[in-house]
């Protein structure tokens, strides 16, 4: 009896805690509920219906993904989005690790915080008057073009503006910095133990960085690098700005549909595909973005 | 006691007088601020949004105007079905466009003697485009072509009045072409022989092959800014579908820009201006519609901070200076409407067609 009476005071306390739980959790529930599934439903039904002309047909079908899939002009701007998106990752993960490392390792403790807002300075900028400022920097007529023409190293202006080119420099300037905080953060938690005990070992300055440094950083390196993967995939002003048009991404071609003809269903389509080159990249990132150090 | 009763509403009575006077005195002395006794919404472009334009309006009916720009009629309209009936009270319009708003019961009718038909250039008064069932809806407010705009210092003026430039290899690289599907693919129609208004399906495979030799000889394909920018830094020396409404608003700070209609013509386009059906304030939109339409109020359009463009309105021309004058090439407007197109108006599978082909030569 005395344990059936324990045995019901607990689960009392269990439920208790469950309906506590629920508390504390419910606000952000519906929060995502009414903000992300929601329209995230609505957003797939919308995709599986068809503008026809100047109506919109009601009837679920796949049209939408068939052309996307069966139209060159359509795939390629995925294509092209997950081209320019693996290319700036990587230039950024590589421009940044070095940063963040000086900011960490080498600038004193004291100026280390200035250091950082100087980093991130970019970001207190209009992206669009950031944008179009590069395609000044970039032209025949910009810095670029003039400093080499005025040193003799080239004889005619280089095309940089409105090229693949102009939208990977614009975007790399923008995520550098991004990805420079996440590693950052990595770097100054990194126990310096951790590399007197691979010197004790005998390890050289390579070996430490390369077996012990990097894979313990790769949790900041990775959440940046999705972050910047993220964002770049899903953005349309860099590329049209600084593009030039003369390959469309994605987000560019999802625009078209909603410019003038207003065709919610093909730009939904073009949504989900583009939401479904996120899942893969987070599938792809989860192991490492789960990791924790002990 | 009375005496104390007494005091007491004399108290009352100067400090309340005191107060009243204190009020009346400090609103002597420190205007309140001055709030508008109504809102007008408009769903414009952008040129609408020049307080240059506005503001006298706004003065004169003491009237705050709320303007939201969009781009794009399917934009507009996608913000005009999200909205409440009654949200909006104006709506400007592509001129080719009008009849989509028409259909979907958006725009009021306008008593066609409240507006200044008659000053308007006929060329551009459009009703085809502006009534239905002889009942008016829109008026065209501004215009402009789409054609050639270039820097003389350069390339050869010459070349310029040839419209088979465009896809020629002679400037390959240095050509800009506007991103609007509509205006370019009336180019190509004209630079093909064709009128804007037969183009058919027919025609499809000759415009999918010249806007293939366009895209090879282009540098870019880009909108208003990004093609002004182009322009003016030298990236590019020709932008086809530009024109005064590119070069016009930079004509005082880069005199080398100019723009020409080419010989086998060019494409017109219009803006249309109308009043919104579920308007609760119809009176007041369409006092609106007069005044942008007034000569004061066009010549104020024409020259708003967005873009430059002609006036609809022919009485314009009084109070726009010699120097706008020029830039809009005002007084050779008889000769250039004789000579240019209005956009092609496709129907809704043809336009399908259009921007299939357009997208294509994008990714080519």
């Amino acid at each position: 009896m005395a344990d059936a009476g324990t045995l019901v005071t607990a689960t009392a306390l269990e439920d208790a805690d469950r309906r506590k739980a629920w508390g504390f959790v419910a606000p952000a529930l519906l929060w995502t509920i009414a903000f992300f599934v929601v329209p995230f439903a609505f957003m797939a039904a919308m995709s599986l219906w068809k503008r026809e002309g100047r109506d919109l047909v009601r009837v679920w079908n796949f049209d939408n993904y068939t052309r996307f899939f069966s139209e060159n002009a359509l795939f390629q701007g995925l294509v092209n989005s997950l081209e320019i998106t693996i290319i700036v990752t990587v230039i950024s993960v590589l421009l940044a690790y070095p940063l963040a490392w000086i900011i960490a390792e080498r600038v004193p403790k004291r100026l280390q915080r200035m250091a950082l807002i100087l980093a991130i300075l970019p970001f207190w900028t209009s992206y669009v008057v950031r944008s179009y400022s590069w395609l000044l920097v970039l032209s025949k007529n910009g810095v670029i073009n003039q400093l080499f023409l005025n040193i003799g190293l080239i004889s005619e202006p280089l095309e940089l503006a409105s090229t693949r080119t102009a939208t990977v420099i614009g975007f790399v300037h923008f995520f550098v910095m991004l990805l420079t905080l996440t590693i950052y953060s990595n770097l100054i938690q990194l126990s310096p133990n951790y590399r007197r005990a691979a010197a004790d070992l005998g390890a050289n300055a390579f070996q430490t960085f390369w077996h012990v440094v990097l894979p313990l950083t790769l949790p900041g390196i990775v959440t940046g690098a999705f972050l910047t993967f993220v964002l770049c995939i899903g953005d349309y002003v860099t590329p049209q700005i600084l593009g030039g048009n003369n390959e469309l991404v994605l987000p560019q071609i999802i625009m078209l549909q909603l410019g003038r003809r207003a065709d919610f269903p093909m730009a939904a389509a073009l949504s989900i595909v583009l939401m479904l080159a996120v899942t893969v990249a987070y599938l792809a990132c989860a192991r490492w973005l789960k990791i924790e150090r002990a | 006691m009375q005496s104390v009763r007494d005091g007491a509403r004399l108290r009352r009575f100067f400090s309340s007088t005191a107060a009243v006077a204190i009020a009346a005195l400090s609103t002597m002395a420190a205007p309140a601020p001055v709030f508008a006794q109504e809102e007008l919404n408009a769903l414009v472009w952008c040129d609408h949004t020049d307080p240059a334009l506005l503001e006298p309006f706004e003065k004169a009916n003491d009237v705050k105007v709320n303007v939201k720009v969009y781009e794009g009629t399917g934009a507009g309209l996608s913000i005009l079905d999200q909205s409440q009936p009654g949200d909006w009270d104006v709506l400007v319009i592509d001129g080719v466009d009008v009849h989509r708003a028409i259909d979907l019961d958006l725009l009021a009718e306008m008593p066609a003697n409240a507006l200044p038909t008659a000053d308007i250039f006929p060329e551009v008064r459009m009703e085809a485009n502006n009534t239905k069932d002889g009942k008016t809806y829109a008026v065209t407010e501004k215009f402009g072509y789409n054609t050639i705009s270039y820097d003389k210092t350069k390339v050869d003026p010459k070349d310029m009045q040839d419209l088979s430039v465009i896809w020629s290899d002679k400037y390959k690289g240095r050509i800009a072409l506007y991103d609007y599907y509509l205006p370019m693919i009336g180019l190509v129609g004209l630079g093909l022989g064709k009128k804007t208004s037969e183009l058919t399906d027919a025609d499809m495979p000759a415009i999918k092959e010249k806007l293939a030799a366009m895209r090879a000889v282009s540098k870019q394909v880009s909108d208003v800014v990004s093609s002004q920018t182009a322009l003016a830094t030298g990236e590019v020396d020709i932008l086809v579908g530009g024109g005064e409404w590119i070069t016009a608003v930079l004509s005082a700070d880069k005199p080398s820009l100019d723009w020409t209609i080419p010989e086998q013509g060019a494409v017109r386009w219009a803006q249309s201006i109308g009043v919104m059906k579920d308007s609760t304030k119809q009176e007041l939109a369409l006092k609106f519609v007069q005044y942008i339409l007034s000569p004061e109020g066009q010549a104020r359009l024409a020259t708003s901070s967005c873009y430059w463009a002609m006036p609809a309105n022919a009485k314009a021309g009084e109070f726009l200076n010699d120097q706008q004058k020029t830039a809009l090439r005002f007084n050779e407007q008889a000769e250039y409407l004789k000579k240019t197109q209005l956009y092609p108006i496709p129907s809704a599978e043809l336009d399908q067609q259009f921007q299939d082909a357009w997208t294509e030569m994008l990714q080519q």
